[in-house]
């Protein structure tokens, strides 16, 4: 892990009409870091991902991420932006009219990555390699199981060889097995394209697998902060608690 | 008893009033925002980069879609409608006005307003669906991220090709409405396809002609702007996708007869 800061978010507020979803959250993802956020269902967590790529406007802070503003950019400089941050989504979001192999060009043509279609091609077929899936390359979103399609769609973040990587809970639906085979995925990937990653998950085997640091979000904010093995031997009650499936925490 | 009763009814009251208001108050609220995503997705067409491979990609899937269902609707509206005019025409003896007036009545409102409402019901509700679904599966979230304007390359697209798309389909419900009329004609009598079509387009001038082809462009605009709007707008989960494809179908609907009148006291005008 670096000591280089990639993301940064100060004092983050976002409300949907009378719902404080976010509450003043601070935030700082070192290069090569992988952070676990945790939380219960709807508390905000995909928001705050969604505000760091301005797929929603928050209503005041300020978002850093690889040295740029993102709330003050124009679009240009916004794309740019988000050609080095991958985000899954917790779906996959694959492009359901497109089969497995225009699901991972698409990106590819339309930020012009490669000029060459042949190049294109091999990225592609790398691409799916690294997640174990390049026989699926003609098939449709339709013929794929859940745990393809969130192969499928790390594939796809992957091929414009982002800096992030966004993880909007990425074992949610699927198997124990699967889950684990994600969760080492994660691990793999950023050892081999050195990305700094925030992975948003409930799952508490994903976290010990993939995370060098957890945070813990509710209320609108982060009440908890630490390793894996900190947090779940804290000796607060309450955040040793949370590990075992009992999700309510008191403000620390 | 009787207390209750009242009691209930004043409880209803209150709720019609609030659900009379809440229709108002939504449809104008819907209004503004249609107009104003409008406004967007117009200003989409004059940026680059222009999406010509999925305009043409949309074009012949709407095309393709509503093709057969168009020509057998203008068909069969031919062919009743030279049945139901014959024996009426009979009586004056005007038989041989029978193409010229097929021909009026099918391009000028008949094929149009029939062909639009179809492709309403087709295209609309297809463009409603397809888009609530991106939407609420984060498809056009993922568009985004990877630095695709989705206004431009979702929505742009589908709203520009059913405005080429649907007047052709008119063109093609047109003809076909002919057809039919010429085969039911030769039920009662025997006329020639040279005369049937001198008789009518004898009839028709451009007065019957551009005003009915300028109003099916805006047909396919708006059939395909408020699927889109439809869609773009959907919540989350599933049953949105259903309620974008329905509620498609009856504003689009709706805005065909309104173009229709709009068209209709222009040339009354004119």
């Amino acid at each position: 892990m670096g000591q280089e800061k990639v993301i940064i978010v100060k004092d983050l507020y976002k409300s949907f009409l009378d719902k404080h979803v976010l509450r003043g959250i601070n935030l700082t993802l070192h290069r090569g870091e992988n952070l676990g956020i945790m939380g219960k269902s709807g508390i905000g967590k995909s928001v705050l991902t969604k505000c760091i790529v301005r797929l929603i406007e928050p209503d005041a802070g300020e978002i850093n991420v690889l040295g740029t503003n993102v709330l003050r950019c124009n679009e240009a400089e916004l794309n740019e932006i988000r050609k080095k941050v991958g985000y899954l989504f917790q779906g996959g979001a694959l492009y359901d009219s497109m089969s497995v192999r225009e699901n991972l060009l698409f990106p590819i043509r339309r930020t012009q990555f490669v000029d060459k279609k042949r190049e294109a091609e091999k990225l592609v077929e790398s691409s799916l390699r690294s997640v174990g899936l390049l026989d699926a390359i003609d098939k449709m979103p339709s013929e794929l199981s859940g745990g393809m399609k969130k192969r499928i769609a790390l594939a796809r973040t992957l091929i414009l060889r982002p800096e992030i990587i966004l993880y909007d809970e990425p074992t949610t639906g699927l198997d124990a097995v699967t889950s684990g085979e994600i969760s080492e995925l994660i691990v793999k990937i950023r050892e081999e394209y050195n990305t700094a990653s925030i992975i948003i998950t409930h799952d508490t085997k994903c976290v010990k697998i993939a995370t060098d640091n957890i945070k813990i979000m509710q209320d609108g904010v982060f009440v908890a902060e630490g390793t894996y093995e900190e947090l779940s031997r804290s000796s607060e009650k309450e955040i040793r608690d949370y590990f075992m499936w009992k999700m309510n925490i008191k403000t620390t | 008893m009787r207390k209750v009763h009242v009691r209930n009814f004043k409880v209803r009251k209150f709720h019609v009033d609030e659900e009379v208001r809440n229709f108002y108050n939504g449809m104008f609220i819907d209004l503004g925002e249609l107009a104003f995503f409008t406004g967007k997705v117009v200003k989409q067409f004059f940026q680059p980069p222009f999406e010509y491979k999925e305009l043409i990609k949309q074009g012949y899937l709407i095309g393709n879609k509503s093709f057969s269902l168009i020509s057998v609707t203008g068909f069969i509206m031919g062919l009743v409608l030279t049945m139901q005019m014959n024996p009426i025409l009979s009586n004056f003896g005007a038989q041989t006005l029978l193409p010229g007036v097929i021909a009026v009545a099918m391009v000028r409102e008949l094929g149009p307003v029939i062909a639009g409402l179809i492709c309403a019901g087709k295209i609309s509700s297809g463009i409603g669906a397809e888009i609530a679904a991106m939407s609420v599966t984060e498809q056009i979230d993922a568009m985004e991220v990877s630095g695709t304007k989705p206004l431009g390359f979702v929505v742009a697209t589908r709203v520009l090709a059913a405005t080429i798309v649907v007047p052709i389909l008119v063109i093609f419900a047109d003809a076909f409405s002919f057809l039919g009329a010429y085969l039911a004609i030769n039920v009662f009598e025997n006329m020639s396809i040279a005369l049937f079509v001198n008789s009518a387009f004898d009839m028709l001038s451009f007065k019957d002609l551009i005003p009915a082809t300028i109003k099916t462009f805006f047909f396919g605009f708006f059939i395909g702007l408020i699927g889109c709007y439809k869609g773009y707008n959907a919540r989350s989960g599933t049953e949105s996708v259903g309620y974008a494809a329905n509620s498609a179908v009856v504003s689009s609907s709706l805005t065909v007869f309104v173009i229709d009148l709009i068209f209709v006291l222009i040339i009354n005008i004119l």
